[in-house]
């Protein structure tokens, strides 16, 4: 792996219960700058949990958050974003009844005592997708009712990306979308990693991960399986891990077994 | 992928991004809009000219100056409330209280001004105390709305009652509090003399050009910034002519010997008109209302606080209605148990509603309180010029507000199936 040393976010030991169903056990996970990491695992495997733990809508019982090597404490979105973590939620979080402009600037508006500065926040927008090569939407003045799918999610991963972020979340960004708009957004998310961002992609689909992501987190009942890297392992062998995958107990290393299995 | 396909009647097939400079990209736009049901408020013009052609054939007391600014200082206090309900509509909000709290707004400001009573204070200051009261009282109202989670029709639902007893409480012993103020009673019968009405309409009437040029200028190189010349002059030029036509009429206005002039009342009404469209269109937290009415959840996520976005539009409603409150009570110099006057809340209501504003959220302008509370204020006015029983007023409101209504959900649904 040509990555950095020091990955980007690293969780160490994380484990989290609802009541008396625990979430997450130990579960380790990490991703480096200019990586797109995959976080797969079958439902309630604990991948959204994770996530909202790094987004800190969930606060978690035990383990560590380390960010660029440091440990830090994330206690809400407005902490997340601090530290450069945007997440990019399933179902977009975007405001039909205003347009792109004023949705990538939602919560964060160009202003001078109140007063919204229009012209700026246009301006960035434009270069913001220009920048992610989404060309695709006509006017960015058009509400984003009237986009689709695909231009959709675009936007909601510019928004993300929008803010000098270093960690990009993506949960489940093709679910919803056709054949041609997945591509747009797959070579979206390409992108990011190619410019530099940390990217964890959580999705079922694994054509969507082989397409990607550059290394691969299996998670299940709440465990960490493994991760693997996608160049050296077969579609089967994530299948196999995401069903029937044993826990490893060494975290972090790539585990033997099934990631070496060869296609 | 790059244009949105638009079905429709026949005409240009041009996307948004498309649309030309020029007398062409007039034409162009105008199709756009037909087309996906982006009719804006000319609907409700239109509908306002034909209700006025109606009753100058039918009234013989319609037509006439004096009746004219009748109707302004009628409506005033209509289109105040509406300015509320149009903030609290676009939170996908209701508000049910405003019309007992324009009573209260009322009832403090003839008490503050009462002579003898110990308390008497300056009419100007009685009717800040009132307004600031009644938006004390509407942010109340929203805290247990935004953090108790009690819905708003529920919560202003009992606000009625509760202000409505109050009223009873205070004035049944005492039956009717004149109010003697000049500063009160000016809110609802002040009229400007000619030259000052002039002044006035010229001051008015060159607000709206410039609040474009100024745009253009502060966001030039952006599609903002992009205004059709003609369209732009057509706006001016009507603008102009509506402002100086009602001053003219006014002066023109006598009763007696007396000439009424351009009633304050309006220019209230003007002024409130601007100041809140600036407040919902170009400051945060109009950008943020449209955004807790559009999707709250994505509104929380961005970091916006949804609840003081609720807790500050009650309170901006308790607000307005508390001065549309003044406002009715000048019309009357007193305050008494017959307060509100006939049907002010659904009137209310029905103003921004038929002006084009959602009750599901996220949808309509400022103006359009303007605008329905004109077309209420007329058609009520007219029909009571003709002599037609309140049953017929009522039922005719009714189906006014039914109507347009009706063509703004057709519009919704065309909006829908262009994608917009």
């Amino acid at each position: 792996m040509a990555m950095s040393d020091t990955p980007l976010l690293q969780l160490r030991g994380i484990t989290k219960t609802f009541g008396s169903v625990e979430a997450l056990t130990n579960v380790d996970f990490e991703v480096c700058a200019g990586e797109v990491m995959a976080l797969v695992g079958d439902n309630g495997a604990g991948k959204s949990t994770l996530i909202k733990c790094v987004a800190g809508t969930h606060a978690f019982d035990s383990g560590e958050i380390l960010f660029e090597g440091k440990q830090v404490h994330i206690h809400g979105p407005k902490d997340a974003a601090r530290h450069g973590i945007e997440v990019v939620y399933q179902d977009l979080a975007l405001c039909d009844n205003l347009d792109v402009v004023q949705n990538m600037y939602l919560g964060r508006e160009v202003n001078k005592f109140q007063i919204l500065n229009e012209a700026a926040m246009e301006h960035t927008t434009a270069s913001t997708l220009k920048s992610l090569a989404v060309t695709t939407i006509s006017s960015i003045r058009q509400p984003v009712a009237t986009l689709s799918g695909g231009q959709r999610q675009s936007v909601a991963v510019a928004k993300a990306v929008q803010w000098n972020s270093k960690l990009v979340i993506l949960d489940e960004p093709t679910a919803a979308l056709g054949v041609a708009q997945t591509e747009q957004v797959l070579a979206l998310v390409r992108r990011l990693g190619e410019q530099g961002l940390a990217v964890v992609i959580i999705s079922h689909n694994l054509h969507d991960i082989y397409e990607t992501a550059d290394r691969i987190t299996v998670l299940r009942l709440g465990r960490t399986v493994g991760i693997y890297d996608r160049r050296t392992t077969s579609q089967q062998a994530i299948v196999e891990a995401i069903t029937f995958g044993v826990p490893t107990k060494v975290s972090g290393i790539p585990a033997a077994g099934p990631a070496e299995v060869e296609e | 992928m790059t244009s949105v396909d638009v079905p429709g009647p026949e005409g240009p097939k041009v996307t948004e991004g498309e649309i030309q400079h020029g007398i062409v990209g007039l034409y162009q736009r105008a199709w756009f809009n037909l087309r996906t049901g982006n009719l804006g408020a000319v609907p409700i013009i239109v509908g306002l000219i034909v209700v006025v052609l109606l009753f100058k054939f039918t009234a013989t007391n319609f037509f006439t100056s004096v009746n004219f600014v009748n109707l302004i200082n009628e409506s005033a206090g209509t289109a105040m409330l509406a300015f509320g309900v149009v903030f609290v509509l676009l939170l996908g909000e209701i508000d049910l209280s405003i019309g007992y709290l324009a009573g209260i707004g009322a009832l403090i400001v003839a008490e503050l001004q009462l002579p003898g009573s110990g308390h008497q204070l300056n009419g100007l200051l009685a009717m800040v105390i009132a307004v600031a009261a009644c938006a004390g009282i509407g942010a109340v109202q929203g805290s247990i709305v935004a953090f108790v989670g009690v819905p708003s029709f529920v919560v202003t639902l009992g606000g009625f009652l509760i202000w409505q007893g109050v009223i009873l409480n205070q004035l049944e012993q005492r039956g009717t509090i004149i109010i003697q103020d000049r500063w009160i009673n000016y809110t609802d019968s002040y009229g400007f003399s000619p030259g000052k009405g002039y002044i006035v309409a010229l001051v008015l009437s060159a607000l709206y050009p410039l609040s474009v040029v100024y745009k253009r200028w502060a966001a030039r190189g952006t599609q903002i910034a992009k205004v059709n010349l003609y369209a732009f002059l057509a706006r001016t030029l009507g603008v102009a002519v509506a402002v100086f036509g009602t001053v003219a009429i006014a002066n023109h206005a006598k009763v007696i010997k007396t000439t009424l002039g351009l009633p304050l009342s309006g220019v209230i009404i003007i002024i409130f008109f601007i100041l809140l469209t600036f407040l919902a269109k170009w400051t945060t937290f109009g950008r943020h209302v449209y955004a807790v009415g559009g999707n709250a959840e994505a509104a929380r996520r961005a970091g916006i606080s949804v609840p003081r976005i609720r807790v500050l539009v009650f309170a901006l409603s308790g607000a307005t209605a508390g001065m549309g409150g003044i406002i009715f009570a000048a019309q009357v110099n007193s305050v008494a148990l017959t307060f509100p006057p006939g049907n002010l809340l659904l009137n209310a209501i029905a103003s921004a509603v038929i002006g084009g504003v959602s009750l599901f959220g996220g949808r309509g302008e400022v103006r359009g309180a303007l605008l329905g509370a004109v077309l209420i204020g007329t058609l009520q006015n007219g029909l009571n010029t003709l002599n037609v029983s309140n049953g017929w007023i009522y039922i005719i409101t009714g189906l006014v507000l039914l109507g347009a209504v009706t063509l703004d959900t057709i519009a919704v649904r065309l909006q829908a199936r262009s994608g917009r």
